[in-house]
């Protein structure tokens, strides 16, 4: 069956989350779009949403909503080519309006799995509980039999332990957006060695179609992003501890230092609790644990996160996508204090000198230092970035060493992504780290290497 | 008509900030101040100049589409909030899309020589970033023939119809000149508008403009032949001057050394339903500048300062040509060559010009008065030159060359 035909039925699970929403919006155009084609008037387009959560589902059809508006006006050029046909629709606000409605028109949402019968293509975004995801790809490949491919969304579980546990014969992939799907344009790939050829092609045709850039994982918990990222985390809580017993700061304070420094040195587009924020906190114990229980000879555990999630500091994201409070606490969008567990409350910036005492504590930045917004776009920024990561790598203040810890272990930590089998090569680790955290350089680079000889005492 | 048949004067001009994206102050999602504001702020400020608002005879607003931006139709009636001496005034409402503050100045020159007015306040306006760009580019595509042109139309519908003004410029003149020649006319309007503190890009920060205005073309999201850096950026403003007669100068209590003389202009509207004759000329535009400059007695080498209607880059480029000031097709020297600068032979669009103060579409031509007046009297909003000659001569255009005034103006000796 070829993905013309797989694309008149169409499914999302767990498609109010935040992950589900995003994949099911970037499906709800591809199909409008394909219907709109004169060739396609006869076929019937449908694209189940499914979720557990009945008013999740109400909120989902807003969201695609706004969403495929904002999509729409973005495309608007070439959505007047799709409606060339159509007399009616002759201003930019007529045909917006339009593929909106022709791309809600596909949808239909629904809380029960019966009403999938018929899928041919089904995109699983549930809960990371592998015993739950086995239930539920087993119930509907009984229902839709033996031609229905899935594409699995998990960032951890092992794509053959699923494919084995759901008894589908090799018609499961791992098809890892990252969040959020509609902006973000990387997509992991992971295959089995079972995994089907003709699904494997049709994975890549389908990332082509939705304006994805693929990345190939090999099947091994974590794959590329969480593999760097969760032990990033475990490296960043390890100097938590160093500071506070090196520093003698309390570890509200070294949350501080740790944050800054991995945001503002290491030129990245957050501070590393900021990101564990924005995935949450209770995902990334969730996603350690599935590693730990996968990889044989490596506990991925942090105590830091646990002691927070028992306190119920979880972070995540509310639905209109602003960020929840969680190991920071947020004030319109901006870091505005960190969580102290001694106090059970947040630590504000705005609160006493206590930051500025920080920042004295991590000295001036070197010289050539630029924010990650500033050299995003800016063409010299492989030039730039050379340049302040030679002044870093001599500069002796608590801050040029704690970056200079985290660049040489962010490095081994994609050295080790490649030698454990993980990735094809350092390009590949790169690649999901440039494109799906929106760093500016890999974690396998030259600058770690100036740093490699001068990190000494600081880890 | 071929010459004033009484002698017209144009004083107190203001303009308001044009806001907009690239200023500091402007957030697309905060609350901002509405037409309202701006009708009353540049009224007030050219009343400011004059001793008592009841000696004002007439007035005339200026606007293309607040009726869509704004959704305020009866602008006349908005005029009395300025000052309520106004109110029970005769007060009109003048369109002609993007040349409608053109109008609103040839308007209010009819008005002083009928002998019926000796005085008339005159204001331009437009705020449009009520709704995203996508959107006004619907509302701004009604300046072109909706019934012939808006449904095979772009959806960026004005940038597309200068873009292919470029494309043929370009193939007929060398794509390379004429794309150095676009990206120095955007170089030079930032660092004019970087001079004046009311101009919409005078926070403009970019190190390089010149390669900023080179950036390549993307046909996929925007327009093959024009870049962004090329068009002009969507703006709420108004500005304000008072035409008067030697009689209502006097009863305003303006002395003629705060005043500059109308001395000639050229209304011309062509056929909204026509695509132009060359892609490469401005007829319609060439049309009402002859007519300025012969009802004024000049030629070219007279004019000291020019403000030219650049809502894009080659649109600024090809009045140059249609105006005279150089040949056909050669207008990408002439401006690479620094002949536009405040210093150079033609000083151009000295506050920026639409590019680089803005263009709040129905108030530019009277913007554009206000800024000559304001030269020519010592109190530009900008940077302030000696002018070579004692005229100026502004070009207000509506559509694609269809509606168009030009306007000389004389400094009063």
């Amino acid at each position: 069956m070829d993905l013309d035909t797989r694309l008149e039925n169409v499914a999302v699970l767990g498609a109010a989350g935040k992950m589900g929403s995003g994949i099911a919006l970037l499906l709800a155009q591809e199909m409008a779009r394909q219907k709109l084609k004169p060739e396609n008037k006869d076929r019937t387009y449908v694209l189940h949403l499914v979720d557990v959560n009945q008013e999740a589902l109400t909120g989902l059809m807003g969201y695609l909503r706004t969403q495929l508006t904002k999509a729409a006006e973005k495309s608007a050029v070439s959505l007047r080519d799709l409606y060339a046909g159509r007399a009616d629709l002759v201003e930019n606000y007529d045909i917006i309006a339009a593929f909106v409605d022709d791309s809600i028109s596909v949808a239909r949402p629904s809380t029960t799995l019966e009403t999938l019968k018929g899928a041919k293509l089904v995109f699983e975004a549930i809960i990371e509980d592998k015993g739950i995801k086995f239930d539920v790809l087993r119930k509907i490949d009984a229902l839709c039999g033996p031609e229905t491919y899935y594409f699995t969304n998990t960032s951890s579980i092992p794509i053959g332990v699923l494919d084995e546990g759901a008894g589908l014969g090799g018609r499961i992939i791992g098809y890892h957006f990252y969040n959020p799907p509609a902006v973000q344009r990387l997509l992991e790939l992971i295959t089995t060695k079972s995994t089907q050829p003709d699904l494997v092609k049709m994975g890549g045709d389908i990332a082509k179609r939705l304006g994805k850039k693929v990345f190939p994982a090999n099947d091994i918990a974590g794959f590329i992003g969480n593999g760097h990222f969760m032990r990033d985390i475990l490296h960043a809580t390890s100097e938590v501890k160093r500071l506070m017993s090196e520093e003698s700061m309390t570890e509200a304070e070294a949350v501080y230092v740790v944050n800054k420094v991995s945001q503002d040195l290491l030129v990245r587009p957050m501070g590393i609790f900021q990101l564990i924020d924005y995935v949450g906190v209770d995902v990334c114990r969730f996603i350690m644990m599935v590693m730990t229980e996968h990889i044989d000879g490596e506990t991925l555990k942090d105590d830091l996160l646990e002691r927070l999630a028992a306190k119920g500091v979880l972070g995540g994201q509310y639905a209109s996508g602003a960020q929840k409070d969680g190991v920071l606490k947020y004030d319109g969008g901006r870091v505005a204090g960190v969580y102290d567990l001694s106090k059970g409350g947040y630590a504000l910036f705005a609160e006493g000198d206590w930051t500025k005492k920080l920042d004295e504590k991590i000295g001036a930045y070197p010289a050539g230092h630029a924010a990650w917004r500033a050299l995003l776009m800016d063409p010299a920024k492989d030039d730039k970035l050379s340049t302040y990561f030679k002044a870093l790598s001599t500069t002796d203040t608590l801050g040029a060493k704690l970056a200079r810890g985290t660049l040489v272990r962010s490095k081994e930590i994609g050295e080790r992504l490649v030698s454990d089998g993980v990735a094809s090569s350092v390009d590949v680790v790169n690649g999901v780290i440039v494109n799906g955290f929106y760093h500016l350089y890999g974690p396998v680079n030259e600058y770690a290497e100036l740093m490699i000889d001068k990190v000494g005492g600081t880890r | 008509m071929s010459r004033m048949t009484k002698p017209v004067y144009a004083t107190a001009g203001y303009n308001t900030i044009s806001l907009g994206s690239g200023r500091k102050e402007f957030h697309p999602k905060k609350p901002r101040p509405g037409l309202e504001h701006y009708i009353k702020e540049a009224g007030q400020g050219a009343l400011a100049q004059v001793n008592d608002p009841s000696n004002i005879d007439e007035g005339v607003i200026a606007n293309f589409m607040a009726a869509r931006f704004n959704k305020q139709g009866n602008l006349a009636a908005v005029m009395p909030m300025i000052d309520p001496k106004l109110e029970y005034k005769p007060l009109v409402r003048v369109e002609g899309a993007c040349g409608s503050g053109g109008l609103g100045l040839t308007t209010a020159a009819k008005f002083l020589m009928s002998g019926m007015a000796d005085s008339v306040l005159t204001v331009g306006v437009e705020v449009q970033n009520t709704v995203k760009a996508i959107y006004g580019a619907d509302i701004l595509a009604g300046a072109g023939h909706y019934a012939s042109q808006r449904k095979e139309g772009h959806a960026y519908f004005f940038p597309a119809k200068f873009s292919d003004r470029s494309c043929a410029a370009q193939g007929k003149f060398g794509a390379e000149r004429t794309r150095e020649g676009m990206a120095r006319w955007y170089e030079r309007a930032i660092l004019n508008a970087r001079q004046c503190p009311k101009a919409q890009e005078y926070h403009n920060s970019i190190d390089d403009l010149y390669a900023a205005g080179m950036s390549p073309c993307n046909a996929n999201a925007f327009c093959g032949h024009i870049n962004v850096y090329d068009c002009s950026k969507v703006s709420d403003g108004a500005s304000a001057v008072i035409f008067a007669s030697e009689e209502g100068l006097k009863k305003l209590g303006v002395d003629k050394s705060d005043a500059v003389e109308l001395v000639g202009y050229g209304q011309v509207v062509a056929d909204i339903s026509k695509d132009p004759e060359d892609q490469t000329k401005l007829t319609t535009t060439a049309r009402a500048v002859k007519q300025a400059m012969d009802m004024a007695g000049v030629t070219t080498s007279d004019i000291g300062m020019l403000e030219v209607h650049d809502c894009f880059t080659i649109g600024g480029m090809l009045a140059l040509e249609a105006a005279g000031f150089c040949g056909y097709g050669e207008s990408p020297d002439f401006v690479a060559s620094g002949k536009t600068a405040p210093d150079g032979e033609i000083p151009v669009n000295l506050s920026g010009g639409l590019i680089g103060y803005g263009h709040y579409t129905g108030g530019t031509g009277v913007r554009q008065a206000a800024d000559i007046c304001m030269q020519f009297t010592g109190k530009p909003d900008g940077q302030k030159i000696e002018p070579r000659t004692p005229y100026g001569l502004m070009i207000s255009m509506g559509g694609n060359d269809r509606t168009v005034v030009s306007c000389v103006f004389r400094k009063v000796q």
